[in-house]
């Protein structure tokens, strides 16, 4: 039986009940379905916002982040007033500020293979807004699983990619992609850089196709992939099969339980915390102030030229790391050397080339040229 | 002539390219083409056994690779192939 809507959500959703394809029955199907959204960031943020608003009835958020200034570029759910607070909890307040008749449950609390199916059980669909390779197999495995829906979309710089994997029904995001790329090799939003309105498109998209598959309306994404290029505005649709080799969704899977998912994928589920080359490699902002007081340091910066208009160091021989390996002979292995980049990560990696190359005397500084403008020089911007 | 359309992460190694063209008959030959005019590509997309990375996927208009004849795949003047990395953003 689905519930009925009160006169007030029948004014509330009228634009909807006007459109033969949702009615007063789609919309009570609305009301009688649960979402849950995994991540509330830049994807998370316009999914939350449009379900909630078209009267899902009950919306699940997972995050255990708290809200910076450098979310609000593109996650439009959080504010200025909200900075500092759980994203969850920022989130929750828009929502039920938007539509009181929903019911909001908010998990507070990292994604992982302890708590996915526990979590994600009680809910019709899935929603992936997540901004990392491990938590998003494991949205998928979850997925597979439970045999529901997993609405997708990931997004980098001015590209998106959608689709909607359900494997009872087409193919799972492992056909697509069996396994992720090494570590470094695609960088994060946090090291590359995102264009703000592009989740606001791709998220509005994934909310579409949610509302699609649970009113059993249109042609949902199901086995095709849709790639957005903004800068170009492009949209292109490619078919996607289910893979007879899949591990989580193949006649022959071996994959029959979650697993973990850090060291499958080789990184750490988070997109933006420091990052370090290990102890043994790394040195620290203050340890550099007061090492370049005495010695002569060479100071490699590995970011992007048109980072250095936001923050640098002076003496800085700037090499971006993806000319790194062709221009080592610009370096003398002789030589102390500190390389760097916005927050370690870019940095640890060229540290590795470096090693590999022969450098011995090279360290990583921890934390950045951000922990530099946090800790040692307040004049610096922080980005 | 095939054109193969890049995408962003990849631009970075096609001198910021978002279409290459590429000549060949089939894709191992597209393939070669591509990584002759932009050998920086290659690791990104290629295995140590010369196999596209599992995070990598090729299509020839709307179809994968992996559903057609892989690598054997022929191609015509014409065709749009996409390279399809993973993006993990959100």
């Amino acid at each position: 039986m689905l519930p009925e809507l009160s006169r007030d959500e029948i004014l509330r959703y009228s634009r909807h009940l006007l459109i033969p394809e949702v009615g007063l029955e789609g919309q009570r199907k609305l009301k009688n379905s649960s979402a849950l959204i995994v991540g509330t960031g830049g994807l998370g943020s316009p999914v939350a916002l449009y379900l909630a608003a078209a009267g899902i009835g009950r919306i699940g958020l997972v995050d255990y982040d708290v809200v910076d200034s450098s979310n609000l570029q593109r996650q439009v759910i959080h504010g200025t007033s909200t900075v500092g607070k759980l994203k969850v909890d920022s989130a929750r307040d828009k929502l039920v500020d938007l539509n009181p008749d929903i019911q909001v449950d908010v998990y507070n609390e990292p994604f992982t293979s302890e708590n996915a199916l526990r979590i994600a059980r009680d809910y019709d669909i899935i929603l992936d807004g997540t901004d990392n390779f491990p938590t998003r197999y494991l949205t998928n495995d979850v997925a597979v699983f439970l045999g529901k829906p997993n609405v997708y979309a990931s997004i980098y710089r001015f590209d998106g990619q959608a689709s909607v994997f359900y494997a009872k029904e087409g193919p799972c995001y492992r056909c697509l992609f069996p396994e992720p790329p090494p570590p470094g090799l695609v960088p994060s939003c946090a090291e590359g850089g995102v264009l703000g309105v592009l989740p606001g498109t791709m998220g509005t998209i994934q909310a579409t196709e949610a509302l699609k598959v649970l009113l059993g309306i249109g042609e949902p994404l199901i086995g095709r992939l849709l790639l957005y290029n903004a800068l170009d505005m492009t949209f292109d649709f490619v078919k996607l099969k289910k893979n007879p080799n899949c591990r989580v969704c193949g006649p022959n899977a071996d994959i029959k339980e979650l697993i973990d998912y850090e060291e499958f994928c080789g990184v750490p589920s988070h997109d933006h915390e420091e990052d370090s080359a290990g102890a043994n490699w790394d040195i620290t902002v203050t340890e550099l102030a007061e090492r370049v007081k005495t010695n002569h340091l060479k100071l490699v910066d590995v970011r992007e030229p048109h980072e250095l208009e936001i923050s640098h160091l002076p003496n800085a021989t700037n090499i971006p790391l993806g000319q790194l390996a062709a221009r080592l002979s610009e370096l003398d292995s002789a030589e102390d050397m500190v390389i760097f980049c916005k927050s370690g990560a870019r940095s640890a990696r060229g540290l590795e080339l470096l090693v590999s190359a022969g450098f011995k005397k090279v360290k990583n500084l921890k934390g950045g040229i951000n922990a530099w403008a946090k800790e040692v020089d307040k004049n610096l911007p922080v980005y | 002539m095939p054109v193969l359309r890049i995408p962003t992460p990849l631009r970075s190694y096609t001198s910021g390219q978002s279409e290459v063209n590429v000549s060949g008959l089939k894709i191992s030959d597209v393939l070669t083409d591509l990584t002759t005019q932009y050998p920086t590509i290659k690791p990104h997309i290629f295995n140590d056994g010369g196999e596209l990375r599992p995070f990598v996927n090729l299509f020839v208009g709307e179809h994968n690779i992996k559903d057609l004849q892989g690598v054997e795949t022929p191609i015509k003047d014409g065709d749009r192939l996409i390279l399809i990395p993973s993006i993990a953003g959100g």
